[in-house]
């Protein structure tokens, strides 16, 4: 297939992992932020593809793992309301909250609904008018133009019985956050591509230059993958600590304006509750006050709840990276991905589940390179 | 900010309590379910695990089967539920060596069907039947409330004799054996998702709805020994390898490369995150010969229109009390397929 069978070349691959086993002298500790970068890395095996000394951790950028445990509670408890059809993206359906997922809602009754744009939902409300139509608009800056579009629309048509249950976080709070941290042992970063699509990286610049991280925007095909460890790894062994691009066929620095233009129309920053992670301020998007009649947590008046936590689930410190899934002692036996004890477990995205599907054995004929 | 996070999580979801769609959906929840079945019907037969009973009958060795169908919509380009029904059982008949000869099927109704949509897929079942070569000699009819049945469900039972002396299954599969899969994958899956969901692709994407009872007669006609074949349904090429390897208890090893995918379907699969090799198919199977079979094996299959694009995808290769199934990537490294929880789920961003 054109433009993805290039970037999966084996010699290019083989090459780019013997160039940075050339220029690797001591060992490093990269982070990649975006969910799609881990599942893409564990999936075609890229780390066994890379020298000892360097280590590779997986960062906070998994939508469904990030999502707040209460948020979830409000997602079951609006989709069992009466007369409400609740639009998800697919993977949010078997998040655990504290009472059940959306999978255990819809069997019991709810009429809760998979769909593949927001707009899919806009038409749903357009179409079943005696129902109150609500969409769980999750995930980073990636998602946040469509959602913002879907309101936009909703709006232009007068469609009074479509809402939207708000969960959306932004990437460069979560990475001030994991850089602060004093168990932080992440020296540098793969910026997430589609996340910068849509914003550009300027805004990571002055995080480079105030904890002197390297910061390399990067794609998720393998040979991006590789690319952007090399660029990161040369500036961590030159002294360096900039933003570059790897992902030059998508990214511009300024990003999208159209779509950030969209998304300061519809949404404002707000604090945001990270699962894993905790509250961290001016961290995520809420809806601005004229569009305050499309918020389903306004509409619907849903109570806040107190979640439980599942003491053994160390989610945190997989989300920042602290912890390898492995290192978890419920992973594989208590924690599976039919009976998750944390999200990370739960999204084809999370780090966990990644482990889960891709590391669970390690026969013995399989070897590195 | 505080220096120290506030770790949280939910509290576990220990188990369903109510039947989910995922347990339906060829993966781990399904081979939950699955479980409860074999171990509260326990025989040896059904101990197999294979997708038909082989049965010994006065002198005859007969294969029984049955399967049901729920697809929605009725009518998908490539074929319907009526075609599926027919082939889908003559094709797990098929799996197990047999000639398919006598068929059963039963209607659920729901009240408010048209007719004419009923008389469509009845026309469509005989046209299958008779292109397979089978009689539907028995069959019962409920009608269901309306809002009680999604149209239309049709059950399908079978019969078909074995006309030979191999002996195959899962517990047949020996280290070294070839996996030869009979075309590309993929295509069924697709095609149901994109007219189900409204998804426009450039391309229509068609269903692989095929019969595959002529390249397996063929198979055995031509003399060659066979370890075991598997038609490939929900749950895709993955699912369908692993649970023979956790049954046999051997590895496989497969090529990326070598597994044929279309560039729509590949296309189709980038655009939603999905992963070609977990997607449903209705006209695929996958056949485990001795190494030194395989290529007169790959022959017989080729000059067969529905296994044209017969490959070899991999090798057993050694005992594993797990039963694993891995991939040699196209970048040249390892990658372990397991069963999915559910059904795929199409990804956020």
């Amino acid at each position: 297939m054109k433009f993805i069978d290039e970037y999966r070349n084996r010699e290019a691959a083989l090459r780019y992992a013997q160039r940075i086993a050339k220029i690797t002298t001591r060992p490093w500790t990269i982070m990649e932020v975006c969910g799609g970068q881990t599942h893409a890395i564990v999936r075609f095996g890229i780390d066994e593809l890379l020298p000892p000394g360097l280590t590779l951790v997986h960062g906070p950028g998994c939508p469904v793992c990030v999502t707040p445990v209460e948020l979830i509670d409000k997602a079951l408890a609006i989709a069992s309301l009466p007369g409400v059809i609740f639009c998800s993206f697919g993977d949010m359906l078997r998040v655990p909250g504290s009472r059940g997922d959306l999978f255990s809602v819809k069997a019991q009754g709810a009429d809760v609904r998979i769909v593949y744009s927001p707009l899919d939902a806009v038409r749903l409300a357009q179409q079943y008018p005696d129902r109150e139509v609500v969409f769980f608009a999750v995930g980073f800056e990636t998602t946040a133009p469509a959602n913002a579009l879907a309101v936009l629309e909703a709006h232009r048509r007068g469609l009074k019985n479509f809402s939207m249950l708000v969960a959306h976080v932004l990437v460069p709070p979560a990475m001030e956050a994991i850089l602060q941290s004093p168990n932080n042992r992440v020296q540098g970063f793969l910026a997430a591509g589609h996340v910068c699509t849509v914003m550009g990286y300027r805004e990571y610049e002055p995080i480079a230059k105030k904890y002197r991280v390297p910061i390399v925007v990067t794609g998720f095909e393998p040979l991006d993958l590789l690319q952007g460890l090399y660029m990161c790894i040369r500036q961590l062994e030159a002294g360096r600590f900039e933003v570059e691009n790897q992902y030059t066929r998508s990214v511009r620095r300024q990003g999208n304006l159209t779509a950030q233009q969209h998304i300061r129309e519809v949404f404002e920053v707000v604090p945001r509750k990270w699962r894993g992670i905790g509250e961290l301020p001016q961290s995520g998007l809420g809806l601005r006050a004229p569009y305050r009649a499309y918020d389903a947590e306004q509409k619907f008046g849903v109570a806040p709840l107190a979640a439980q936590e599942a003491s053994e689930c160390i989610a945190g410190e997989v989300l920042q990276g602290a912890k390898k899934p492995t290192a978890c002692p419920a992973f594989g036996t208590r924690c599976t991905p039919e009976h998750p004890l944390g999200a990370p477990m739960v999204s084809s995205e999370g780090a966990c589940a990644a482990y889960y599907r891709y590391r669970r054995f390690t026969p013995s004929y399989v070897s590195g390179l | 900010m505080s220096d120290a996070f506030s770790l949280e999580c939910p509290l576990p979801l220990q188990q369903y309590p109510h039947v989910l769609l995922a347990h339906g959906g060829g993966g781990r929840l399904m081979q939950q379910l699955i479980d409860t079945f074999t171990t509260a019907f326990a025989n040896a037969e059904l101990h197999r695990r294979h997708d038909g009973a082989v049965l010994t009958l006065a002198d005859a060795r007969l294969a029984f089967t049955t399967d049901a169908f729920v697809v929605h919509p009725l009518f998908f380009p490539g074929g319907d539920i009526g075609k599926l029904a027919v082939f889908g059982t003559v094709n797990d008949l098929a799996m197990c060596g047999a000639r398919a000869l006598y068929l059963s099927v039963s209607f659920i109704l729901e009240e408010g069907l048209p007719m004419e949509t009923l008389w469509r897929v009845v026309q469509s079942m005989q046209a299958a039947a008779q292109e397979a070569h089978v009689q539907i000699v028995t069959g019962d009819t409920k009608v269901v409330d309306r809002g009680k049945g999604d149209g239309l469900f049709v059950s399908t039972s079978g019969i078909g004799i074995i006309e030979h002396n191999q002996h195959f299954g899962p517990e047949a599969v020996r280290p070294g054996d070839a996996i030869l899969l009979s075309g590309d994958i993929g295509r069924h899956g697709i095609a149901i998702m994109a007219v189900r969901e409204g998804l426009a692709f450039e391309t229509e994407i068609a269903s692989d709805c095929a019969l595959l009872s002529t390249p397996v007669l063929q198979l055995l006609e031509a003399g060659i020994e066979v370890h075991c074949l598997r038609d490939l349904t929900r749950g895709g090429l993955a699912a369908a390898l692993i649970e023979i390897a956790q049954t046999a208890k051997l590895c496989f090893q497969l090529e990326e490369t070598a597994i044929p995918v279309r560039p729509e379907v590949q296309s189709a699969c980038e655009l939603l995150g999905l992963d070609p090799l977990y997607v449903a198919n209705e006209g695929r199977f996958v056949a485990f010969v001795p190494e030194t079979e395989a290529a007169r094996a790959l022959d017989v299959l080729r000059k067969v229109p529905v296994s044209a694009g017969a490959c070899l995808i991999g090798h057993v290769t050694t005992d594993d009390p797990n039963g694993l199934v891995t991939l040699h990537t196209a970048i040249g490294t390892q990658r372990i397929l397991d069963l999915l929880s559910g059904e795929q789920l199409p990804r956020i961003c």
